[in-house]
């Protein structure tokens, strides 16, 4: 069974996006209030916002968590074009007490002429490089050299995708056998423009990032792309929200000593999914690799889960019901906002369970 | 379960993977701009997991410590010598078990609250079932009995899931006359069916004392009780000796049956009936035997007590069908229980594995069969087996869980594939919430040469520690670390410190840096700085002299920092006695021109002029020093001692 607890978000309109850092012991949540929130997760696992403030003046898309080696590091991005960082400053003791923390502006990003729709953090190993993509189908790639000063940014990279652009995802994994790369994800919806996925990689020659595959089969706008962590494996695996679930594998070819240019990819399918019957919005994976939530049109987040011979299925469904929350905040609230549906349902000895 | 009506119209569910739950949310990811109604809601939806519950944490506890101790059983015996050590394992893995279901059960019976009843008195089932499970894999797989040993064993383990009878029977005899008793014959019969004959002899004298016309016949009975052979796996006698033995002894039980001799009594016959095993009286004792294995093990008892192990998934499935009426449908349970009497392993685990809330049970178990050589090993997508699979599963899940992450330490450490990565990838994410538990982790992963995260454990810790403004304990996590960059800017930050404050904070720290200080060049200027102070302080102003020049003659300190270590000169220049030599007045003389040479070339200072004014009186109060003391010294130094 699942056990809900619900938390009183306070947005004046939609939430967009929610962001835990990389503790899970805080939270981050934006809106098109135009605002940002930050929660932080009491002992006894209770949610309190210690910091609400105005980020900036269009609907908040995204908000994401620098690795906490850099501190305490918050980027939000923006219907008004531009992307924002933010540091929390340790503030008077009479405000901890209170339970309330300051953030302040770093910086702002204002090379975009359209929407920024997603800003992301790249690897810890690559220093403190922030990426975002717009709907000018621009990425844009900034780097703070000094890690003590956040108001310095310098554009580094400027990819031009062709495509309007809806989301960004780096690779994970910092091993030294692969150079540094991320995959770009286009909602336009004409599917005579080609692939929606871009995978760009970085050149140690020619210091610069250079297309390494498109992924033709995917001609639907897409919406969400995420690599999954790592974990020793040879290959890559990236999943795409698009009008279902597709799970890629992504495997590198072996690239000749003469060879300069970006790595050759053997791209197969391992899973297509289009139980959601619908536009699927948002793909996530969990920490370990191990599972995938997806969330789609319909209305429900679907669990997709591998066994140990690499099937793929889904494990899980989350429903929301819509109806208004009678429990108040704190209470578990089993089944009366949010329900679970899962696979194989029993009354006898066995309870109904996700394998998670 | 309720068919939920979805989302209300238009609106998505948006989430947010956490550590152990996912947060849900209602959005709408369409719009453009602001649209509708504020969201009142954020819900965090966690698995109702076993971990959270306190008792079964003493489960994870003791299970983790067997499975430490299994995994590091001799290589050097060979398997068939292992066995009664798997044997134990597997018997002690159970008895957990049990002392779980035990204390559940009770906090299940005296709690007054009926959901937490409810909630208890599932987890005893869930339980009860799994050991179960457990101990007929035992049986069949770990202790492989042999035809013979194999009828008594899954005897024993009917017996042990059939508690009921024991009650009643004390019911029974507790009562004012237990042969009137309602539930006698129920007792009676039930012992038969599992083989319990002694009791049931017992038992029965109580009903013959009180029928003494029937004499005759409670006495057959008894003999007939008291004859039928049970197979000695210790003595001499074969399997093929005791067959013999055995269906005589069916034979004259059917001669009874033939002959009427029971014709008068009906439970007597019933009785016969079942010994001589007729599967029609059998099942009409459906609710005494209560499910369909006890009905196999009590049919092979009276049929075939020398069933081999290959021989059983033909009883099984026959015994499963008859048993079920054919409006029901075999629960997952039975699938499973069916699954084992084929020796069909892997279907077993599979099995468990989807009808069960946690991995607990399917990783342990594995486990131990792989131990036991009973898996085969699948060449695998990722290149591991089922049972690492399952334990990394099972691992996962613990490191979630604020004190049982560090039992999964030991899991991950004995997955030889992908353990390693597994425990890099999670436990760098396990919350820092105090400096011990970040202690705790970072012994972990020193102890297992994880550098990586080492590093990146402690630069959180250093950068924590800045922004709140210890810097001793920055400086001291960024030495941990080996973070010279981080290092030499907390070094710089205590410089700073001092110099607008005059005195050190942290001073143990600095003063015991040994060795570390050598991590970065300011760092080594820090604490070369505060020795210089030390010195001073305990008057040993000659060594102070000489390391304060030296710290701006070997370019240990930064030029920055020169104008400072002039002014710090200035109380040693002006003491009664001469403690700089004549060369060293010179040296620092050299070093104030130039200080002051390249002041002139520099960009103008920020500061207002009064600094400046302040700075020209600071060079000139050293010029003067500086040339009285070289004054003095050079007169020392030419003066011959008397």
């Amino acid at each position: 069974m699942f056990v809900a607890r619900s938390i009183a978000a306070d947005h004046k309109d939609l939430i967009h996006d929610v962001s835990y850092d990389f503790h899970g012991r805080r939270m981050a949540t934006c809106s098109s209030d135009q605002s940002v929130k930050v929660w932080d997760k009491s002992e006894n696992g209770e949610w309190h916002c210690t910091a609400s403030w105005k980020t900036h003046s269009g609907s908040v898309w995204r908000v994401t968590w620098a690795h906490p080696e850099f501190g305490q590091v918050l980027a939000s991005c923006s219907f008004d074009r531009t992307a924002a960082v933010w540091e929390e400053i340790v503030g008077e003791s009479n405000d901890k007490q209170r339970g309330l923390s300051h953030w302040i502006k770093r910086t702002t990003l204002v090379d975009s002429r359209t929407s920024v729709t997603d800003v992301k953090f790249a690897p810890k190993h690559m220093g403190l490089m922030l990426t975002t993509c717009s709907a000018d189908g621009v990425v844009r790639i900034y780097e703070a050299p000094d890690v003590m000063n956040l108001s310095q940014w310098s554009l580094q990279h400027e990819i031009s995708c062709k495509l309007s652009c809806s989301c960004i995802s780096w690779n994970p994994s910092s091993s030294r056998a692969h150079p540094p790369m991320f995959a770009v994800g286009s909602d336009d919806s004409n599917v005579t423009y080609g692939g929606k996925v871009q995978i760009y990689e970085y050149n140690e020659n020619t210091r610069k990032y250079a297309k390494a595959e498109t992924l033709m089969t995917v001609t639907d706008a897409v919406h969400d792309i995420a690599f999954a962590p790592n974990l020793g494996r040879s290959f890559h695996v990236l999943a795409i929200a698009t009008k279902d679930v597709r799970i890629f594998k992504l495997v590198p070819m072996r690239k000749e000593s003469t060879s300069t240019g970006p790595t050759k990819f053997e791209v197969q399918i391992v899973a297509q999914f289009d139980n959601h019957n619908s536009q699927v919005w948002r793909v996530s994976w969990n920490i370990t690799s191990t599972l995938l939530a997806s969330s789609g049109d319909d209305g429900c987040v679907r669990l997709w889960k591998a066994n140990y011979m690499d099937n793929w299925k889904c494990t899980g469904i989350l429903k929301g019901d819509g109806s208004p929350l009678s429990g108040s905040s704190g209470q578990p609230t089993a089944m009366s906002t949010v329900v679970a549906i899962l696979g194989y349902q029993n009354q006898g000895v066995f309870k109904a369970n996700i394998i998670m | 379960m309720q068919n939920i009506p979805a989302a209300s119209a238009g609106t998505h569910l948006g989430f947010a993977w956490g550590p152990g739950d996912i947060l849900v949310y209602e959005t709408l990811y369409k719009a453009s701009g602001a649209i509708g109604s504020g969201c009142p809601c954020i819900h965090e939806v966690r698995k109702d997991e076993d971990i959270y519950s306190p008792i079964l944490r003493k489960l994870f506890n003791e299970s983790h410590h067997i499975f430490v101790g299994l995994q590091t059983i001799g290589e050097d015996l060979p398997s068939k010598n292992k066995k009664p050590q798997f044997v134990s394992i597997s018997k002690n893995y159970r008895s957990v078990i049990r002392a779980c279901m035990e204390e559940l059960q009770q906090v299940a019976v005296s709690s007054k609250v009926a959901d937490v009843a409810t909630q208890y008195g599932n987890q005893v089932s869930i339980l009860l079932a799994i050991e179960l499970i457990w101990n007929l894999c035992e049986v069949l797989f770990i202790d492989a009995a042999p035809a013979g040993s194999l009828l008594l064993h899954l005897l024993d383990w009917v017996r042990l899931h059939k508690a009921d009878v024991d009650e009643k029977a004390r019911e029974v005899l507790q009562s004012e006359s237990p042969a009137e008793h309602h539930d006698y014959w129920n007792v009676v019969v039930s012992y038969v069916l599992q083989g319990r004959l002694e009791e049931a002899r017992q038992m029965l004298v109580k009903q013959a004392t009180l029928q003494p016309a029937a004499r005759s016949m409670y006495k057959l009975m008894d003999t007939l009780l008291s004859k039928m052979p049970f197979y000695n796996p210790g003595g001499t006698q074969t399997l093929t000796e005791f067959d013999v033995k055995w269906r005589h002894w069916h034979e004259e039980v059917d001669r009874c049956l033939q002959d009427n001799s029971f014709a008068s009594n009906k439970h007597l016959e019933v009785i016969c009936k079942i010994l001589v095993g007729d599967e029609d009286t059998l099942l009409e004792h459906k609710d005494l035997l209560s499910t369909w294995y006890h009905f196999l093990v009590t049919r092979l008892l009276f049929c075939h007590p020398t069933v081999k192990p290959t021989e059983l998934h033909y009883y099984a499935q026959s015994c499963l069908t008859m048993f079920l009426d054919s409006r029901s449908v075999p629960e997952p349970l039975d699938s499973i229980l069916l699954a084992a009497f084929e020796f069909d392993i892997h279907q077993v685990i599979k099995d468990c594995s989807i009808a069960l809330n946690n991995w607990w049970f399917v990783a342990h178990l594995t486990d131990l069969l792989d131990h036991c050589k009973l898996l085969q090993s699948h060449n695998l997508h990722f290149g591991s087996n089922l049972r690492e699979f399952l334990l990394l599963e099972y691992a996962s899940g613990l490191f979630t869980h604020h004190s049982l992450w560090q039992l999964a330490v030991d899991y991950f450490d004995h997955c030889p594939e992908f353990g390693r990565v597994y425990l890099e990838l999670q436990i760098e994410r396990v919350p820092l919430d105090t400096e011990r538990k970040a202690l705790k982790v970072l012994r972990i992963c020193e102890q297992r040469q994880m550098s990586e995260q080492v590093r990146s454990i402690c630069k959180i810790m250093a950068m924590r520690a800045l922004r709140n403004n210890r810097l001793g304990s920055a400086l001291s996590w960024s030495i941990r670390a080996k973070d010279a960059a981080f290092a030499t800017l907390i070094s710089e930050k205590f410089l700073q410190d001092y110099c607008a404050r005059g005195t050190f904070s942290d001073l143990d720290l600095i003063d015991n840096l040994g060795p570390a200080m050598l991590l970065s060049d300011r760092l080594t200027f820090l604490g070369k700085y505060r020795e210089f102070h030390k010195l001073y302080g305990e008057k040993r102003s000659g060594e102070a002299a000489k390391l304060l020049l030296s710290l701006m003659t070997a370019k240990i300190a930064p030029r920055s920092f020169w104008m400072t270590l002039l002014t710090d000169a200035l109380p040693l220049l002006e003491q009664k006695e001469v403690i700089f030599s004549a060369d060293q007045t010179h040296e620092l003389m050299f070093c104030l021109e130039e200080l002051t040479s390249l002041n002139t070339t520099a960009p103008g200072a920020d500061g207002p002029m009064q600094d400046e004014d302040t700075e020209l009186t600071k060079v000139e109060l050293l010029r003067l020093a500086l040339a009285r003391n070289l004054a003095r010294a050079i007169v020392k130094e030419g003066t011959v001692e008397a």
